[in-house]
């Protein structure tokens, strides 16, 4: 990791208040990362320009069967050490800095670099499944080398952040220039400054990319719960946690995102009570094996995952959020407005219930994998 | 040596001006402190302080207010190490040649941490939730979690979870036997469960058998002397309780004196009537932590694995290894009973010098078994010191999932703490044998007061919880960002896992 400043992150704890936008094609068709910029611009005031970022997908066909690393380094050295581990553990079939452009607003960027790799099958064969093994090089980069800090890592996406207004960012990354069937955008509101390019959101592990909006009051229930599988929360963030939660049951208990929600915003148990049979079953169940993964407080977030992407609110819906679909398109933003910008005339538009999940994937797929 | 050994730490006081002779101090006190002297001029009541055991009974009752009791002035010459305490227990011992015996929990001056540790509340960036417009949840379930989800053929998940405890809110009553406390408090307990879906605890007596009605609501318990254990009984409970320990008195057994053990006790205990009930110190098929898994499976195959089953232990020194091992048991719950816990008799020495405070245990076994990726496995009561709503908040946010109360419900049922339970004459009603002063607790006014108490309780932690913009008991569980400690050093904070208060 990257040393870190006085009350940076990972030294302390910073809530932050924030802006979150996404959109989606069902069909698969990729777009210009123009749309996503002009949402989240809109909604300039729910950020004070200490944390802008994007996810991607669909943006390297070229090189869709290889994890696309997007790494921050502080300097030369520490990418030396850094590609040093990669050389070991993967093939790297393509490597080079990740081009930007001069912005007046936005300073001390670190090095910035992507790496399309594959890992070694004789590494992780006997032991784990390679998303695992990907996943825990990734830990390993990120706990281990100092001025290293991997902030993408799944494949065909990429995620874009700094220390910045959300749509100087976007600049500064070009992101006009990448065409995707998905994106998401975060702006960010902290409540300290945190100064490290690697604290703004999405944070994102493999495919799964996280944007938050909110301040959970469960944090350390569900950091301590957590990290009893194996996860290490550095960064202190609330972002952080929710996507090892998302990871921990999408991935590796193999729940569906579908379920997953029901146990990241619980329904009530007055509400479970009134379900018929089956459904009561499933939701006491979840709530009965997930207790301490329950996610409490306000939030809003966006999660992108393999073939789709999710949209949830906390319980009690303490974060404005709402949903708006045109054709095959999907929008899903803090305000309205930053919807309307972008496309004027929906076929509908409306805000989710706190708890209720939106889910997209595209056509013919589904939210899971639907076995264990 | 004295007419008597020492003078009475506590002295009753008349008002003779306002007292009216109507003699109803006299007929409460079980103790025979009152007594009527018409030969003396006035005729008026007098007062024996020696046997005095400050209960309360006759100043709640004196219908004019005219009795209280309060501390001796009477003194030694003061002496910061031979205190009044330890010179009148020397001097007691010197008469009797007996080991002292104390009841209740440790009364000692031993910090208590629940004191030193404040809540976190809500400001700005996160709103707190106003429990009276929102839900508020405080169910809990106790038991331990799947490892594994299974998926039927049509993709659905199955329920694999074990046996688990429904609580409406995360209190549980904790183990008093029938014997120890009167058939009276143990329906009041009883039915206050049954009202408030909680449980109350049998502790080692067996039950009653017109308690079985009551059995959804109740945990049994067997415990070293296996009394009143049989295959109905254990069938009767929502849960199975193995007893290793008690905070109040760990490494000892329990002694029931055979003037207690009559009708119903003898039989509910399946036990002589009149000879003494004698709970071994240690279990004496289970020598080490391998045996306990055999008790656990037991007692699961006996009931065909559809209780949970419990095991209780004190909070001693390797309380934290001790639990984990009893996490890989079988058990599916580990209750933890800190020092403070109380008891209808045992010995002062043990009472007041063994074990550690329940706050520090919680924390050292939540925190090893976390460590040890475990915790999932067992939920975890804490017991032995529990006095508010708050102290529940914060054991549940240092790693509990639920509560045992012992003290604050015999307080809630009329019990003042004189801490003389093991006379037996409890004046009001609770630990006591004898018909006429177990007729004084009323189960219909015991079980609403228990009621009440409980439900004041879980309003206050749904108060708590809003404040800290919590809005289910689960995400307090091991939430210890949510505490902060005050005025503790740095070992402290570290065993309790906490920040301390500006950090």
């Amino acid at each position: 990791m990257v040393k870190l400043k006085p009350m940076s992150e990972g030294m302390v704890r910073i809530p932050s208040g924030c802006a979150i936008s996404g959109m989606f094609s069902r069909n698969g068709k990729r777009f210009s990362g123009e749309d996503i910029i002009k949402s989240i611009e809109i909604m300039h005031d729910r950020s004070n320009g200490l944390g802008g970022g994007f996810a991607a997908y669909g943006i390297y066909p070229e090189f869709k069967e290889y994890y696309a690393f997007h790494i921050f380094f502080d300097d030369i050295e520490a990418q030396r050490r850094c590609e040093a581990f990669l050389d070991k553990h993967f093939e790297i079939a393509h490597s080079s800095e990740i081009p930007t452009r001069h912005v007046a607003n936005i300073t001390e960027q670190p090095l910035i670099w992507r790496y399309f790799v594959l890992p070694f099958t004789s590494h992780y064969i006997s032991k784990m499944d390679e998303r695992e093994y990907v996943a825990q090089c990734v830990f390993t980069i990120n706990s281990d080398y100092k001025g290293c800090f991997v902030f993408s890592s799944g494949k065909n996406l990429g995620v874009f952040k700094g220390v910045g207004y959300p749509e100087d960012i976007a600049r500064f990354y070009m992101l006009e220039d990448y065409y995707g069937y998905c994106f998401t955008a975060h702006g960010r509101y902290p409540t300290n400054t945190p100064g490290w390019w690697g604290g703004a959101h999405p944070f994102s592990l493999l495919d799964y990319t996280v944007i938050h909006n909110g301040e959970i009051s469960s944090y350390d229930a569900n950091r301590r719960a957590i990290e009893m599988y194996g996860y290490k929360c550095a960064l202190l963030t609330d972002t952080e946690v929710i996507a090892y939660i998302i990871d921990y049951l999408h991935r590796k208990k193999g729940l569906t995102m579908q379920e997953s929600a029901w146990v990241i915003a619980a329904p009530f148990w007055q509400t479970i009570e009134r379900m018929p049979e089956q459904d009561r079953a499933l939701h006491q169940y979840l709530r009965m094996a997930f207790s301490a993964l329950l996610i409490n407080g306000p939030f809003s977030i966006i999660v992108g995952f393999e073939n789709g992407i999710m949209a949830l609110n906390d319980r009690l819906k303490l974060r404005s959020m709402v949903v708006g679909e045109k054709d095959d398109m999907v929008y899903i933003a803090s305000e309205e407005s930053a919807i309307r910008i972008i496309a004027p005339v929906l076929d509908k538009i409306y805000a989710p219930m706190g708890g209720e999940p939106f889910i997209a994937t595209l056509n013919g797929t589904e939210d899971g994998y639907g076995s264990i | 040596m004295g007419v008597y050994d020492f003078f009475p730490e506590y002295e009753v006081v008349r008002n003779d001006t306002t007292c009216v002779n109507c003699r109803v101090c006299e007929r409460q006190c079980a103790n025979g402190v009152h007594s009527y002297h018409p030969e003396i001029t006035p005729a008026r009541l007098l007062a024996d302080s020696t046997q005095c055991v400050d209960c309360q009974r006759c100043v709640l009752l004196c219908p004019t207010k005219s009795l209280k009791i309060v501390q001796s002035n009477n003194t030694y010459k003061l002496n910061n190490n031979w205190t009044k305490k330890e010179i009148n227990e020397i001097i007691t011992q010197a008469s009797t040649g007996g080991v002292l015996l104390s009841s209740m929990g440790n009364p000692e001056p031993y910090p208590i941490y629940f004191d030193k540790i404040t809540i976190n509340a809500s400001q700005v960036t996160n709103p707190s939730i106003d429990p009276l417009r929102e839900p508020m949840e405080t169910r809990v379930y106790l038991g331990s979690k799947p490892e594994k989800l299974t998926r039927g053929p049509d993709g659905k998940l199955q329920s694999n979870l074990g046996p688990h405890l429904a609580l409406a809110m995360p209190m549980l009553f904790s183990a008093m036997s029938y014997g120890s406390i009167s058939y009276n408090a143990h329906e009041s307990l009883a039915r206050a469960s049954e009202e408030l879906g909680i449980f109350y605890n049998t502790g080692e007596g067996g039950l009653h058998e017109n308690f079985y009605r009551y059995g959804k609501n109740t945990i049994v318990q067997v415990a070293s002397g296996r009394f009143g254990v049989h295959k109905d009984y254990l069938y009767a409970g929502a849960a199975i309780e193995i007893k290793m320990g008690q905070g109040a008195k760990p490494g000892i057994g329990g002694h029931l004196p055979g003037k207690k053990i009559v009708d119903d006790i003898s039989r509910t205990r399946m036990t002589p009537e009149g000879s003494d009930a004698i709970s071994p110190a240690p279990h004496h098929d289970i020598y080490s932590i391998e045996d306990l898994s055999q008790l656990v499976y037991s007692l699961k195959e006996t009931t065909a694995y559809t209780k949970p089953v419990i095991v209780k232990i004190a909070a001693v020194h390797n309380v934290a290894a001790i639990a984990s091992g009893i996490a890989r048991s079988g058990a599916d719950i580990i209750a933890l009973d800190g020092f403070r816990g109380g008891t209808g008799a045992a010995p002062t020495r043990i009472r007041d010098n063994v074990g550690i405070p329940i706050e520090l245990a919680l924390a050292a076994v939540d925190t090893r078994l976390r460590q040890e990726g475990i915790r999932e496995r067992v939920g975890i009561i804490a017991g032995g010191g529990i006095r508010s709503s708050a102290d529940i908040v914060k054991a549940v946010a240092l790693g509990a999932d639920a509560v045992y109360l012992g003290t604050a419900a015999l307080l809630a049922l009329g019990c003042h703490l004189c801490r003389a339970c093991q006379t037996g004459k409890c004046n009001w009603g609770i630990a006591t044998q004898e018909p006429d002063l177990v007729k004084r607790l009323n189960p219909n006014v015991g079980y609403k007061r228990l009621v009440n108490l409980m439900r004041a309780w879980q309003h206050e932690i749904m108060e708590i919880m809003g404040g800290m913009g919590i809005n289910s008991i689960e995400s307090l569980k091991g939430n210890r960002l949510m505490l902060r400690g005050v005025g503790l050093n740095e070992t402290e904070l570290g065993v309790l896992g906490l920040k301390h208060a500006g950090e």
